[in-house]
């Protein structure tokens, strides 16, 4: 017998969780199918996520495509149903794979595997995303470089922690249920070891008595830990680094692993900081939204003598 | 004698002529690698200045691996002889070479537009005195004191901390910031 489990309509980071909890009491063996007929919308965050679950099972699930064709034909754009056919079972009429050429898409889903990989998503990404970024969201010049450092760090994760390989993908659209205002949203998900399980890895690592998916998340985003922190003190500033660019541009930042998801949520956004005792789900998935400046876009600041710094003298 | 090294070449290089941006902890340990290499074999330069005029994005793994190591190596005890500047850094480069700084508890001088700054982890003292040094160098011990209006115990255990920090250099004249040409600032 094969279980069915229903891809929502609408599949977003909330609604991905409908999809974990459908899929994490099946024992690996059990014949699934992820049924996307009904599908009309999918975020970044949710379809690298559908190539996640493909690479936590060990069986190779099925799976159904949307039967809408401008469903079908985006997904198909964006890059999804020409990686899914690696990994999955395909059902549905596979439409001939063909470049994205979407303006809202800044980084069609793209595989990360090895260090090469992060010169390339930087390397392309930078001259669109000045454009949207600067051109569309009204935001400071200055973000363009920002927003390709913070992708770097986001896919250099998975290259250092994850164990295997992930998926990341960037791309514009109005954010109307929450902000009514355009978001670039930038998704990096991968099914491996987990942030638990890399920290654990460290020479240095002791648990505490609460020593859990959540406390691990807390580690490594709010106190910039990591596994290779142990004899480099330079380690860890990557996470650090993608919590202060989202948070100098109003932005928000979401980590799942394992059973825990923490969100850095700004003003505009009442997630709740940690959420524990979710359905397991391997791996590390974050997301991260840049919403649109309201208003005239901000001068840039001079560029001479002390004013160029951030820290000014310590105390 | 004195040496500038283009990152933006020994990125190319050494890593791949197709790079332009300095992402990824491999890609800053092998560019490191590089200009370690090259400052060995001028026998130690008094100053070595690290261009980052060619390089658009850098990220924190990259100016950890490249800016924070070098500088630890020219720190240490046993470490690389001479002194570190850099030029070239733009607005995009500073938050992550100053958030490196400040993890390391250093600090660096780098040149721009034929100016010196000072970026990173130091002290108001540690500052007045370097700006002293920057605006009246070659000086003594003494005039630094008596700019500051200090005693010149204190003043001359700050610039001997700021030497020994790399961030200034002392030569028969007097105590001035690597990379100055006498009579430029």
């Amino acid at each position: 017998m094969t279980t069915v489990i229903s891809v929502p309509p609408s599949l977003d980071e909330a609604s991905f969780e409908q999809v974990i909890e459908q899929l994490a009491p099946l024992p690996d063996g059990e014949k699934i199918l992820i049924d996307a007929r009904h599908a009309r919308w999918a975020s970044p965050y949710g379809l690298t996520a559908l190539l996640c679950v493909a690479q936590a099972r060990r069986d190779r699930l099925a799976f159904a495509l949307p039967e809408h064709a401008d469903t079908l034909s985006y997904w198909s754009r964006i890059g999804f149903v020409r990686h899914a056919a690696e990994l999955y079972e395909m059902h549905g009429t596979v439409p001939r794979a063909r470049d994205a050429h979407e303006s809202d898409v800044l980084l069609e889903i793209t595989p990360i595997t090895q260090s090469d990989d992060v010169h390339g998503v930087v390397g392309r990404i930078q001259q669109k995303a000045a454009d949207i970024l600067h051109g569309q969201l009204n935001l400071d010049t200055a973000i363009t470089g920002a927003f390709g450092m913070t992708l770097s760090e986001a896919c250099q994760n998975i290259v250092e922690h994850a164990g295997r390989g992930g998926w990341v993908a960037v791309q514009k659209y109005t954010y109307t249920k929450r902000l009514g205002r355009k978001v670039v949203v930038i998704a990096v998900c991968d099914a491996g070891i987990g942030f638990r399980k890399s920290l654990e890895s460290s020479p240095g690592h002791r648990s505490s008595d609460r020593w859990d998916d959540g406390q691990a998340l807390e580690d490594a985003v709010l106190r910039a830990t990591s596994r290779f922190r142990h004899g480099d003190k330079g380690r860890g500033q990557g996470l650090a680094g993608i919590r202060r660019f989202v948070s100098r541009w109003h932005g928000k930042l979401t980590v799942r692993s394992g059973t825990a998801r923490l969100a850095i949520a700004p003003e505009w956004d009442a997630d709740l900081p940690l959420t524990e005792g979710l359905p397991f789900f391997p791996g590390a998935q974050m997301q991260i939204v840049i919403p649109e400046r309201l208003g005239d876009a901000p001068v840039r600041a001079g560029s001479r003598g002390a004013s160029r710094s951030r820290l000014g003298s310590r105390p | 004698m004195s040496r500038c090294i283009d990152v933006g070449t020994v990125l190319r290089g050494t890593v791949c002529d197709l790079y332009s941006n300095l992402v990824t902890r491999p890609t800053g340990a092998a560019v490191r690698t590089a200009i370690e290499q090259q400052v060995r074999e001028l026998a130690a330069p008094d100053v070595t200045t690290i261009d980052f005029s060619q390089v658009n994005l850098l990220d924190f793994s990259c100016a950890d691996e490249i800016v924070a190591k070098l500088l630890l190596r020219y720190t240490a005890d046993d470490g690389l002889r001479g002194y570190l500047t850099f030029r070239g850094l733009h607005e995009g480069h500073l938050d992550p070479i100053e958030t490196v700084l400040e993890r390391h508890a250093l600090a660096l001088v780098s040149w721009h537009e034929g100016e010196a700054e000072l970026f990173g982890y130091v002290d108001d003292d540690e500052r007045a005195h370097w700006e002293v040094v920057r605006a009246h160098g070659p000086i003594r011990a003494p005039a630094v004191a008596e700019v500051l209006a200090v005693s010149e115990s204190a003043a001359h255990a700050h610039l001997v901390r700021l030497e020994r920090r790399r961030l200034i250099m002392l030569r028969d004249e007097g105590y001035t910031v690597p990379g100055a040409v006498r009579g430029s600032s």
